[in-house]
């Protein structure tokens, strides 16, 4: 028998601050899983190229940027090859920015599901993390098949690092960076729309903000290093092309920050988008 | 001894009209300003009733207001009320869809809305995906699913377009899918909101006898939102009647249904007094006509097939003798199309005359139920003595006839098929020749 104050649900004005609920989000996980399924396969239903179209755009603007950037501008490459350093960017860069665009874009595209149906919230922008990462893997096998084109060609420096170890953590991290300022973003649209506005080309001026079509010692010649060190994103993909290549430094001190700042906007952006979901459906 | 499954204490739930977005931020500081120093935030105390038709004092409008009610497991309640009275605001806030603005929901158990189906339905995903991607969403986990997907797509019946995206299923069978998935939810409670008007009759029957199987069967609780008030008194034995954002009543099923009717009275008619003439010599006049339903509540507002009587009186303005006095009503559809007519000359069966003295003449007309289907009526009431027309007023009582349960067997015909309703028995054999 039941007693008086077994009650499973109690739903009330607001909940508290820190309350995550991180257990209902693991009651939900199966729902995290198949929202990524359906986000992946929905998008190439009734394309001819289907899943190849994850390829074809890198490798149009790895083209593009080894042509403008790379010719044109004449930007240095550290002395990593023109395709191996762009595809690296890009890679790693790609999956920032789609999972920060779905994210910030999670209440006002999930409006529909939202406004009927209960599940934790934060279950949606998760399910976008985890589908990027389908994303990214295809696209780093594609990175992996230009790195060892490089790598075996004669007379090439380019070698995979003993520091590869830290290939997870870099993607946690991105994932984790992409994740915080979407929701932050997301959760101040619901009633500010204004935000709305700057997603877009936030999205484009952040990356040259980040050392996607540079490399950060070409930064530091002109003086600005100081400036870039404020970017979490930068050490991050810095990083990724060290690992790999072997070329540039290693900053584990950016990269300790970087982690740390990442930590610290994801607790926020939980506790802001705890609070915005609640009540979301009045105002979006 | 039963246990309440859902218990809600001081609900209230209040809507921002108007522009959401400008000047709220001021009013978020000042609101936040107000909590941090313990107080009360001062916009919370603005309270107005939500009354649509009737221009506000303040930007604020609370659509619930303190609701408070409990319910035991394995009860359907049936929720009622006009458009707008807060019905599904009550249902957003027990799905959590929204948060209340004050109160409290307590809950055992999963709650499940069907507040419209298909929620969440891909259209590029197939019908076997979208049952996976439906009940996920729904709070199911990937092995119950699995465990009943036979289930769902039988109950459905769309099994041979299971791999067809449902994009290209025709509405119904969308639907069908769509509760099919919420039926097997098995939540401890359920809410359901008008989703039985959807899907063809055979359906409908599915659909109810499911929701009756899940509160009876399995003892879960149902709340039931409709305006259809057969299937109401069919699936509820409690009931809920909402207005104005407040509980207004709450009790059994029959009672709160013919509260609801009559409610729809208050909606401002002109009285038959004034109402413009078509003819009439003005000596006697229409001056009241009320509508009484079975149990004898003026309303206007009835059931299909539910008995009533018109009752009315008629002035003598001017003194008239007359020898006999014939009085008749007509009942026209809103297309102004006469239906049928009523008159003393064959419902009464002695003469009535008028002398010098009377001042007033009351009748009553008693039918046994009207077989016309769910819509606008409009009553003609016309009065002579056979050669003078006294007066004539062209659809002065206006009479609403909502679906009720005419052929005793739970169902509702669609108001479109024809304009009256008929009782029929049927045979139907089979033979090879």
């Amino acid at each position: 028998m039941s007693g008086p104050n077994d009650f499973t649900t109690i739903i009330k004005p607001s909940a508290g601050l820190f309350n995550l609920k991180l257990r209902e989000v693991w009651a939900y996980r199966d729902l995290i899983f198949i929202l990524a399924r359906r986000d992946i396969v929905a998008v190439y239903k009734q394309t001819i190229l289907g899943p190849l179209w994850f390829l074809i755009s890198p490798v149009l603007t790895v083209l593009v940027y080894m042509f403008v950037f790379g010719s044109i501008a004449g930007i240095s490459t550290d002395g990593m090859p023109q395709a191996v350093f762009y595809l690296g960017g890009i890679t790693l860069w790609n999956y920032f920015s789609s999972c920060f665009t779905a994210t910030a874009n999670t209440f006002t595209a999930n409006a529909q599901i939202f406004g009927k149906v209960y599940f934790p919230r934060i279950v949606a922008p998760m399910a976008n993390v985890l589908a990027n990462m389908v994303k990214l893997g295809i696209q780093m096998l594609l990175f992996l098949v230009v790195l060892c084109y490089f790598m075996y060609q004669e007379g090439s420096s380019v070698a995979i690092t003993k520091e590869i170890y830290l290939l997870p953590i870099l993607i946690i991290m991105m994932a984790g960076l992409s994740l915080g300022i979407g929701i932050i973003i997301s959760s101040l649209t619901t009633k500010y729309r204004d935000f709305k506005n700057f997603i877009g080309f936030g999205v484009s001026l952040l990356m040259y903000a980040s050392p996607v079509i540079y490399p950060i010692s070409a930064v530091k010649d002109k003086g600005y290093g100081e400036l870039l060190a404020y970017n979490p994103i930068a050490p991050i993909i810095e990083t990724f092309r060290y690992i790999f290549t072997g070329y540039g430094h290693l900053d584990w001190r950016g990269l300790l920050i970087s982690g740390l700042v990442t930590l610290a906007i994801l607790l926020l952006g939980l506790v802001l988008f705890n609070r915005v979901e609640r009540t979301f459906m009045d105002t979006v | 001894m039963s246990n309440p499954a859902i218990i809600l204490e001081n609900i209230s739930k209040r809507y921002r009209l108007g522009m959401v977005g400008s000047g709220t931020l001021r009013e978020d500081i000042v609101g936040w300003w107000y909590k941090a120093r313990g107080k009360e935030d001062p916009y919370l105390q603005i309270t107005e009733t939500n009354n649509r038709a009737h221009r506000g004092e303040s930007n604020y409008v609370w659509a619930l207001q303190d609701i408070n009610f409990s319910l035991n497991e394995g009860e359907v309640l049936g929720v009622i009320g006009k458009n707008g009275a807060g019905k599904s605001t009550l249902l957003k806030l027990l799905s959590r869809v929204t948060a209340p603005t004050t109160g409290s929901i307590k809950a055992r158990g999963r709650i499940a809305s069907l507040l419209e189906v298909g929620t969440g339905f891909h259209p590029e995903l197939s019908g076997r995906d979208n049952i996976f991607l439906n009940g996920a969403i729904m709070g199911m986990r990937r092995a119950e699913i699995k465990a009943k997907f036979d289930e769902i797509v039988d109950f459905a019946g769309v099994e041979r377009y299971i791999d067809t995206p449902v994009k290209r299923y025709s509405s119904g069978m969308y639907v069908r899918l769509a509760f099919a998935v919420a039926a097997h939810l098995e939540p401890e409670i359920l809410i359901v909101d008008e989703v039985l008007a959807v899907g063809d009759a055979q359906f409908q029957k599915k659909a109810i006898g499911k929701m009756k199987d899940v509160s009876k069967g399995q003892g879960r609780t149902v709340l039931f939102v409709s305006h259809n008030m057969a299937s109401i008194e069919n699936l509820c034995n409690s009931c809920a009647l909402m207005h104005q954002g407040k509980i207004e009543m709450l009790g059994r099923t029959p009672e709160v249904v013919s509260r609801y009717l009559s409610l729809n009275t208050s909606d401002g008619n002109i009285p038959l007094s004034k109402a413009p003439r078509e003819e009439g010599s003005g000596q006697l006049v229409f001056s009241a006509c009320e509508i009484l339903n079975a149990k004898k509540q003026s309303t206007h507002t009835i059931l299909c097939g539910e008995r009533f009587q018109i009752k009315g009186i008629i002035q003598v303005v001017q003194r008239t003798v007359a020898p006999s006095l014939h009085i008749s009503l007509a009942i026209s559809n809103k297309d102004g199309l006469r239906l049928m007519h009523l008159s003393t000359d064959e419902g009464l069966s002695n003469n009535v005359a008028i002398s010098q003295k009377d001042q007033q003449v009351r009748f009553c007309c008693d039918l046994p139920g009207l077989n016309l289907p769910r819509g606008e009526y409009y009553i003609t009431l016309f009065v002579s003595d056979g050669r003078t027309v006294f007066d004539h007023v062209v659809h002065g009582v206006k009479i609403n006839i909502e679906d009720g349960d005419f052929f005793g067997n739970g169902k509702i015909k669609p108001s479109n098929l024809g304009l009256v309703l008929q009782k029929s028995t049927w045979s139907v054999e089979t033979s090879e020749n």
